[in-house]
């Protein structure tokens, strides 16, 4: 790519995928508009979704998923090593994500549930940040298409990106959506980063915090708020930890 | 010549998950041909324990990136035959309007991403950007199509934010839905020369003898819900679900796998064609190509997902029509929470899904299972294989062609491989 006549650096990013639904990598092959012009900017050495190129040489490496077998591990250190950008890429890289719910049981239990007799290998869900140093975290289940983009030319440019500091609800409102919290659902866009256009809720479903909490957020007011209304702490927490991602802000809480 | 082969596919690319091929032979025997399944097991039927029934399509469309509309769709089939609710038809032409859109974005990744590649002698399709631009504009259009269609319908593409317990929860707005026909009519081209540009591939020549199982149209090509068919004559309620499937466990792989009549089955659009011919609104697709059924070369699943986005624009466009003369008042039902058991069944690009929950007096799901179709066609892509490399080594087929072959024959099914270890 040219830009004022330099010709800027082509950085070589990876893609590698752990214990996720790969999502996260379908918003990049799905940006039909703007994918041609990514992989101008880039140049894509490993992206084994897509692609069979396998090469050892990158300096950018996105990780998509959850931590959650040695093997995993032993994987992810070695990309640490070849690397010099990690990028969480996702709520499993940041937070564990969804796959964290299998906290709420013991290792056994689970295996013996899904596969009885026969067990397989796991281990507790770790986030990416949990087994090695992270350069750059990019929250949201599925990841926006936008912000990823803007991200990219950031850090292409060398220029500092920054997460809006604001909840959710600053879009929400935007959006004249009414709000889920007066229809008499729990609706954690109050204590979320905004920044997804507060995708779900214009589709009428509530926010359960998948990007993280904002820098912005009042949770005890909220919990307040929620337990006026009746809900149950059980009933709240379903949804606090629905992406384990707002720990941060709960925990101290409950 | 008597040959050795060795043959050691380590994480399968252009395949969604990690898998494995492991190929033996000496002095031109077959001495074992694998499709090992590594994935990292989820245990998604163990988390969604204790949770409310409303959450379980949330939680379970993140099986799956690509299936994730399926998934929640198959979900809240289970819950809704559970708590026995009847949906408003608007919300069942919605829903499958969104199914459609799901369909046509798997496929068309699937068809010009992962499987084109081989066909036109590529690692990617990264390197046709430069050298068949006008093919990946296609694809690009196609697959923003799909994209849309999903945005509007279901709210986003993956992970659904307006598909819920009773109906949907937003509907879509006419405007959008009008804007959708004209760009499904306009994208009509596109198809068609997606078809002669698939005409011009040499689909290998290879047969198996299966059985396949999917949904059984009544009146027509079936999606979301009713009998249970297999082309060995095999008829089951939606409920019987686990006479379909038999899972057993293999130990290299992590993912179960499934049989019925015989040692395996195999499910996907070619499953479907092969026992909905009748209904298919692209006929004369299937016609060009020369599939008819009952159809055995697992290759030509790849053609078989083509006639279907065919049919699936097709009947998008009906959809759209009736949509646009109906207002969209009421688009979800009332409901109690009570004790309950339920299963879904929805066709999804890869083949047959099934949901099945336990929810217990308060909402909460007490047992869940769901079985995928990649689940259904792993042992079937491991028998192919033993016979695909057979009667390539036998045809005097050296190392690299015999390791391509294996490759495609594994990619022809689409595998999802994190859905299959859910
Ligand atoms: S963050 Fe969500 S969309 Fe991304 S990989 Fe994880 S489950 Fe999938
Ligand atoms: S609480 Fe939820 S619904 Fe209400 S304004 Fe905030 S984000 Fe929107
Ligand atoms: S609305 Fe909340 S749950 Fe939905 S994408 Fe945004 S942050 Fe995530």
């Amino acid at each position: 790519m040219e830009y004022l006549g330099i010709e800027l650096k082509k950085p070589k990013v990876s893609f590698f995928d752990f214990t996720c639904c790969e999502g996260c990598q379908l918003q990049i092959a799905n940006k039909e508009d703007t994918l041609v012009d990514f992989l101008s900017l880039v140049e894509v050495v490993n992206f084994r979704e897509i692609s069979s190129e396998k090469k050892d040489h990158y300096e950018i490496a996105f990780i998509e998923g959850a931590i959650s077998r040695q093997d995993e591990i032993e994987r992810l250190e070695k990309i640490r090593k070849q690397a010099k950008l990690v990028v969480a890429l996702g709520t499993c890289a940041c937070y564990g994500g969804v796959n964290s719910l299998k906290k709420r049981f013991s290792v056994e239990d689970v295996v013996n549930e899904v596969y009885g007799h026969n067990p397989v290998e796991t281990l507790p869900v770790k986030s990416v940040k949990e087994v090695v140093a992270v350069d750059f975290e990019i929250p949201g289940c599925p990841i926006s298409k936008a912000e990823f983009e803007s991200i990219i030319l950031h850090l292409v440019l060398g220029t500092e990106f920054r997460f809006k500091k604001y909840p959710v609800c600053v879009e929400c409102k935007q959006n004249l959506n009414h709000c889920l919290l007066d229809e008499g659902k729990i609706c954690l866009g109050p204590i979320t980063r905004a920044g997804c256009n507060a995708v779900c809720i214009n589709g009428k479903l509530p926010c359960y915090g998948c990007r993280g909490p904002a820098e912005e957020n009042n949770w005890p007011s909220l919990k307040q708020i929620l337990t006026e209304k009746g809900f149950s702490p059980e009933q709240i927490d379903e949804k606090t930890s629905f992406f384990n991602s707002l720990t941060e802000v709960t925990k101290n809480e409950s | 010549m008597k040959v050795d082969m060795n043959i050691d596919v380590h994480h399968l690319t252009r395949v969604e998950g990690h898998g494995n091929i492991h190929i033996n032979v000496k002095k031109g025997k077959l001495v074992d041909a694998r499709w090992a399944v590594v994935e990292t097991p989820r245990f998604f039927e163990a988390m969604l324990r204790g949770m409310s029934c409303e959450m379980a399509p949330i939680l379970t469309a993140r099986i799956c990136g690509i299936c994730s509309i399926g998934h929640a769709l198959a979900s809240l089939r289970a819950i809704e035959n559970a708590l026995g609710i009847d949906i408003p038809v608007i919300a069942k032409k919605i829903r499958l309007l969104a199914k459609h859109g799901e369909t046509l974005q798997s496929h068309f990744l699937h068809l010009f991403f992962l499987a084109a590649p081989d066909y036109l002698n590529v690692g990617s399709v990264i390197p046709l950007v430069q050298s068949n631009r006008a093919v990946v504009e296609i694809a690009l259009r196609l697959k923003r199509l799909a994209n849309d269609m999903c945005d509007i319908l279901a709210g986003r593409t993956t992970h659904p934010v307006s598909l819920c317990v009773g109906g949907v929860s937003r509907p879509p707005n006419k405007e959008d839905l009008h804007k959708l026909r004209e760009q499904i009519s306009e994208r009509i081209p596109d198809a068609e020369r997606t078809v002669e540009l698939f005409k011009t591939i040499q689909v290998p020549d290879f047969i198996r003898e299966t059985e396949y199982v999917s949904l059984k149209g009544e009146e027509n090509y079936p999606w979301i819900g009713g009998k249970l068919v297999s082309t060995d004559g095999v008829l089951k309620n939606e409920n019987d679900y686990l006479a379909m499937t038999n899972e057993y466990k293999e130990d290299f792989s992590t993912s179960k796998f499934t049989r019925l009549s015989r040692k395996s089955v195999a499910v996907g659009a070619l499953a479907r064609l092969n026992n909905n011919y009748n209904f298919l609104k692209a006929k004369d697709i299937a016609e060009e190509f020369g599939i008819k059924p009952l159809n055995h070369n697992p290759f030509m699943n790849n053609i078989a997902q083509l006639v279907e986005c065919v049919h699936v624009m097709i009947e998008s466009l009906e959809l759209l029509d009736e949509l646009l003369d109906e207002p969209m008042d009421e688009i979800s039902s009332e409901y109690d929470i009570k004790e309950g058991e339920g299963v879904g069944a929805v066709e999804v690009p890869r083949g047959i899904l099934y949901h099945h929950y336990l929810i217990n007096k308060k909402g909460l799901v007490e047992k869940a299972n769901c079985i995928i179709p990649t689940t259904q066609n792993n042992a079937n892509i491991h028998y192919d294989l033993a016979e695909l490399v057979e009667q390539a080594v036998n045809n005097g087929k050296q190392d690299t062609e015999v390791k391509k072959l294996c490759e495609m024959l594994v990619r022809a099914y689409d595998p999802c491989i994190s859905c299959s270890v859910h």
